[in-house]
């Protein structure tokens, strides 16, 4: 009973929170913002109850639930989830309510609805994560892109409103195209003997491998298109160092840390199973486009006078490396790319609320305007320090499992065929080092600011609000860093069915291939 | 008794832990020190009884593994997938090391509790140092190239962190302009060209993954008995390690942020850039000694590279004015000798190197630190001289180290460095140019040593009395001067060679280790007779002459330093200048990518090219939506114009088609 709706509580409970705060009168600050955090801490912990009973062993979805919704088309209201979405689940439900606790302060008009946007994009990431069936997962997935909207659009900068439109109409143009290939793939599974129109996931999984490769080729590309824009994989990036920069803090947090992780999750859930054999054909296209993201978005990192847009660029380069572990299709790679979202997640994360720490004092983020801050707010240098060793993959913190992971992955995969890819991202490392090390060196080292006025304030050390924020998350830093088995057994069954699927897929169209040649 | 190996990794972590959290808070400096230094002195008892027990086995015992848990891997089950674990391998080479950086490192952290007396990032101080260490023992002990990896980048995140440990202060560090740069600039360089050597060390790993499907070292050596010598495979594998140790031991190429990492507080200089950090290079070298000795051509590499390095850093000593820059590119130099000892197969000698070096380097890092204490920060030895009075414990000490460095015998740097000579000379792998390139480098060493020492102890008094009152150090710092002295007197005496009647312990203690790369390399031990003992005399020879030379020049005839300095003002402004190399990598590699990725990348390609497009497309679309929408005017005759003109179209198509 509980196994089956608590997946079905974990997504909406936010929602409830969400109508909740409406019984609520505008004024009363602390009030909606306890409910709020509230409602999210509540869909943390039974989230929790998720991993707890979370099968391992077992292959496939668990946690099912399904309801017919519009019965003639055979599309239903069906969610479920494996290793994969589990652990993307937690860090979206773990990030929600810190990202909420850190930015306690920092909003200060029309809080209320600014918090019911906040629990409804909450909905709409679980949703995603956990919907099993393409309709669902598209209407989650537009769902979400609605407060993601507004938050920008409302509570962001300077620039916020061309900054939220470009946003949301870059996101729009591929999600379209990729509901377009939806239905299209919905309509091919009635082509075939005794199937019948629908948008349930089991059904096309069986239907997608065996479509024409041509056909295969077009679906694969609307969705990888929808997927890239958000990842964002190269060239398709240019909204996110706009979004990024103008979003809120917490704004920031969540689009960094869960939303970008869509497409990655999307590229491994749809574009792999459904479409294999196009899957093939795109990799030394995606694979290349995910190395040169790698390096392009570290040196242009490097390049940043302002804190935000220089951790935005730092995320093109890092999601280059899930991207490239999803490609390499290895057991390595997979499983690299899945810890690695997790990774990033909580490293980008964490320094988005870092800058934004530092923006909420000295209303600047202007790499330019700091220095020696490690002085006068050692508490926070500390935590900078260690999120900024994560950012750059330093063994015993979380960044280099997935980091190695990936590259080990992709320097012996067979489907890319060359270590090249795996050669040039590992020189990302070094980037990496470069220009975060730049960065920390050129905020928190060196001399003080003459009159120790940053932007025209006195800086003071963290809060005990903000300490109690950035702990779980260097927790979970380090945690993964030394003992990733945790986490990595969670994906592992999902990741191997994956990498056989690709395998077998592969065979199977060698062996199509073969048979054609003789005939 | 294996099991109780990683307690000798624990108690660190356990220091920095504790310090790290609570450190703030103590403000007792005793205590911390105390702490601080307790933690690495259990490790070193630990690592000694565990030392005891081995002596205790048969030759084939002395080894074994600890596993504590599963690392990173797919937790797939599939068995040709990375599975690494954390464990930890105790067997003659490990624990000898473990002695030296437990041992060295507790005495070096006594000394610390007196020079960081004061200051008020103290606790700060000894809680990276004991990071340092756990990091150091994790790259010891490690049972494989992973762990290793952690270590080696762990003590390469302390180094970094306790060469900007003074972070507002300013240093002259190498392609910055004078008075331009910082300490923390020095501890960015340190840990980004070590970066590019862990590059080196990453792809190796990867090679090894798709080679032997595993990271373990037993594993790993277990299985290249398939892999033919000299195959490309094993040339690569090994490059691409020995890139990694050009990063972490400072030599050609990425020597160059050793000698700036001088900015870190002189404890740490004597601890990580002279003892124990930067010897990393060579004890991975002598760990996987089985892969170069699999990949001949990678040994001509590494000993030529040894041989330049030592001596292209030692000209570079022999110029430079800060104590503490000699002494740096002093340690570049005898990297160099330990990488050639690896390059001509003379592990062991190279091995010994390490651990002779490790006392006296640090002693010569631990003396320079008391002068500099005792000169109130004054780093100039032009600005010395006649210290000797003030300072007379330091002086015996830090004279101590310099006649072991030169070579005299039988101080223990004459056994270390002849073997290597000799093996230079001797081994297959050898020949005479390396050594000749060797035995000049040591009598350069001999020379800019001394130098050193007389400009600093000897000599007239050059200092500001009003400003300097140099005084001798505290017992706590003198105390590990005088115990690093001793061992920097009788510390070669582990590996006096049976040339010279000794029974080389050190080669006997070792040889299981290095056994499968000697014979695969099937090399034979030269016991060159009478060749040897002229050799041995030659280098004595030399090592006395540069002693005397810098007598004379710097004691006796000091007309003789400016008139050579204005007679070969050109070579004297290349060396003065350390070879130009930073110059050189600052216009090649630095400001050109930052500028390529500021103006071709960011601005040019991101801003105007493909953000231009973005918001171009937009743009054209707002465009032609206002000319068509003009087309929607809301008058009825124009609509049923247009409408009756198309009719008219259609028909006109109908019928003419």
């Amino acid at each position: 009973m509980l196994t089956e709706y608590i997946l079905t509580i974990t997504i909406f409970l936010p929602l409830l929170g969400g109508l909740a705060l409406l019984l609520v009168d505008k004024g009363s600050v602390t009030t909606i913002k306890m409910v709020g955090f509230g409602a999210t801490a509540l869909t943390f912990v039974v989230s929790l109850y998720l991993y707890f009973a979370f099968d391992t062993t077992a292959a496939g979805f668990q946690f099912q639930h399904k309801v017919v919704w519009i019965e003639n088309l055979a599309i239903s209201y069906s969610v479920g989830i494996d290793g994969m979405s589990l652990l993307l689940i937690l860090l979206t439900t773990f990030l929600t309510p810190l990202a909420l606790l850190g930015t306690w302060n920092s909003i200060t008009h029309r809080i209320k609805e600014y918090m019911v946007m906040m629990l409804l994009l909450e909905v709409g990431m679980i949703g995603v994560f956990a919907a099993l069936d393409l309709f669902l997962f598209y209407v989650f997935w537009e769902a979400m892109l609605i407060p993601m909207y507004f938050i920008i659009g409302i509570w962001g900068g300077q620039e916020r409103v061309y900054a939220a439109i470009k946003f949301f109409l870059f996101t729009l143009f591929g999600s379209l195209l990729m509901l377009v290939a939806i239905l299209a793939l919905a309509y091919s599974a009635s082509t075939i003997p005794g199937g019948q129109f629908t948008t349930d996931l089991y059904v096309l999984y069986g239907v997608g491998p065996r479509l024409a490769l041509n056909v295969q080729s077009w679906m694969f590309l609307a969705f990888a298109l929808s997927f890239a824009i958000k990842v964002p994989l190269f060239p398709l990036h240019t909204w996110l160092p706009d979004a990024h920069v103008q979003a809120p803090t917490a704004g920031s947090v969540i689009l960094a840390g869960v939303l970008l992780k869509m497409g990655t999750y999307g590229l491994i859930r749809f574009c792999l199973p459904l479409f294999p054999d196009a899957a093939f054909v795109f990799t030394p296209t995606m694979s290349s486009l995910a190395v040169i993201g790698i390096i392009y978005g570290a040196l242009v990192a490097m390049v940043q006078t302002d804190m935000k847009k220089l951790v935005a660029y730092s995320s093109v380069s890092h999601l280059g490396f899930v991207v490239l572990g999803t490609f390499a299709m290895t057991e390595e790679g997979i499983q690299g790319a899945i810890i690695q979202m997790v990774n990033h997640g909580l490293s980008t994360g964490a320094l988005f609320l870092i800058v934004g720490m530092v923006y909420d004092r000295a209303h600047t983020r202007a790499i330019a305007d700091f220095g020696g801050v490690a002085k006068i707010m050692p508490v926070f240098a500390t935590f900078f320090m260690i999120v900024t060793l994560s950012s750059i993959g330093l063994p015993g913190l979380n960044g280099f499992v997935g980091e190695f992971m990936i590259l080990v992955g992709s320097f012996k995969s067979a489907f890319l065929g060359s270590s090249a890819y795996s050669i040039i991202a590992t020189s990302g490392v070094i980037l990496a080092a470069v220009y975060m090390l730049w960065m920390y060196q050129r905020v928190m080292l060196g001399p003080m600011r003459p009159d120790r006025l940053y932007g025209g304030h006195a800086l003071t050390d963290l809060t005990r609000r903000e300490i109690a924020t950035l702990v779980p998350l260097v927790v979970f830093i380090v945690w993964i860093g030394v003992y990733p088995g945790t986490f990595l057994k969670t994906s592992a069954g999902m990741a191997k069915q994956v990498v056989q699927t690709m395998e077998s897929a592969r065979q199977g169209g060698q062996a199509r291939f073969v048979e054609l040649k003789n005939r | 008794m294996f099991s109780f190996a990683p307690t000798i990794v624990l108690f660190p972590l356990l220091g920095f832990l504790f310090l790290g959290l609570f450190g703030a808070r103590l403000r007792n400096e005793k205590l911390i020190g105390i702490l601080g230094s307790g933690t690495v002195g259990l490790s070193f008892l630990v690592a000694v009884a565990l030392f005891i027990h081995m002596l205790g086995l048969e030759p084939d015992q002395r080894k074994g593994i600890v596993e504590l848990f599963s690392w990173i891997g797919t937790f797939t089950g599939t068995a040709s997938s990375v599975n690494v674990s954390v464990a930890y391998q105790v067997d003659q080479l490990s624990i000898l090391m473990t002695l030296v950086v437990t041992g060295v490192g507790f005495l070096i952290h006594v000394y610390s509790i007196g020079y960081m007396h004061g200051d008020p990032g103290f606790w700060r101080f000894f809680t990276y140092l004991n990071l340092f260490i756990f990091a150091m023992l994790n790259l010891v002990l490690a049972d494989n190239f992973l762990l290793m990896f952690l270590g080696w980048e762990g003590v390469g995140l302390c180094s970094y962190l306790l060469i900007g440990f003074w972070y507002d202060r300013k240093f002259d560090v190498g392609g910055y302009a004078p008075g331009k740069a910082w300490t923390n600039d020095a501890a960015k360089k340190a840990f980004i060209v070590n970066r590019i050597g862990d590059f080196g060390f990453l792809l190796a790993m990867f090679l090894i993954v798709v080679q032997f499907e595993s990271l373990s070292f037993d594993a790993v050596f277990g299985r290249v008995s398939v892999m033919t010598p000299g195959s490309d495979v094993m040339i690569w594998i090994t490059l691409l390690l020995f890139l990694g140790a050009t990063g972490k031991s400072a030599q050609i190429p990425l020597f160059v942020w050793l000698p700036d990492a001088m900015a870190g507080p002189t404890p740490v200089s004597a601890l990580i850039h002279a003892a124990t950090m930067v010897t990393a290079g060579v004890y991975m070298v002598a760990r996987c000694s089985i892969l170069f000795a699999l990949a001949p051509a990678t040994l001509q590499v590494v000993a030529v590279i040894g041989a330049l390095t030592a001596i292209m850093a030692a000209t570079i000593g022999l110029v430079q004015n800060d104590i503490k820059k000699v002494l740096a590119y002093s340690t570049v130099s005898q990297l160099g000798y330990m990488f050639l000892a690896m390059g001509v197969a003379a592990f062991t000698a190279g091995i010994f190197h390490v651990v002779t070096h490790a006392f006296f380097k640090a002693l010569l890092f631990l003396g320079s630190g008391a002068v500099i204490h005792g000169m109130h920060d004054e780093q100039d030895i032009q600005k010395m001289g006649g210290l000797k009075k003030y300072l007379p414990v330091t002086y015996k000490t830090f004279l101590i180290g310099a006649i072991a460095i030169a070579g005299i015998p039988p101080f223990a740097g004459f056994f270390s460095k002849d073997e290597i000579l000799w093996k230079a000379f001797s081994s297959d792998q050898g020949s005479v140019l390396l050594w000749a390139i060797a035995a000049a480098g040591a009598g350069v060493t001999a020379f800019y040593m001394f130098r050193l020492v007389i400009l600093t102890f000897e000599g007239k008094e050059r200092f500001d009395h009003h400003h300097a009152h140099p005084h001798e150090a505290p017992k706590t710092m003198t105390v590990p001067l005088i115990v690093l002295a001793f061992l920097s007197v009788v510390g070669g005496f582990i590996g006096v060679p049976e040339s010279l009647m000794g029974g080389n312990a050190l080669e006997h203690w070792l040889e299981p280790i290095f056994a499968p790369a000697m014979t695969t390399l099937r090399a034979t031990p030269h016991h060159g007779g009478i060749t040897e003992y002229l050799l041995m005399a030659l280098s004595v020879g030399i090592a006395v002459a540069g002693i005397y030379g810098a007598r004379t020049v710097y004691m006796k005839r000091q007309e003789l330093a400016d008139a050579w300095r204005s007679k070969y003002r050109r070579t004297y402004q290349v060396l003065w200048n350390k070879y130009y190399v930073d110059e050189a990598y600052d216009t090649l590699f630095v400001r050109s990518t930052v500028k390529a990725s500021e103006t071709v990348l960011w601005r040019g390609l991101d801003v105007s090219v493909i953000d231009w497009l973005v918001n171009a497309s937009a743009q054209g679309v707002a465009w032609l939506s206002s000319k068509v929408r003009l087309i929607q005017t809301g008058f009825a005759q124009r609509y049923a114009t247009i409408f009756v003109g198309g009719i008219v179209l259609v028909l006109f198509w109908l019928m003419f088609k």
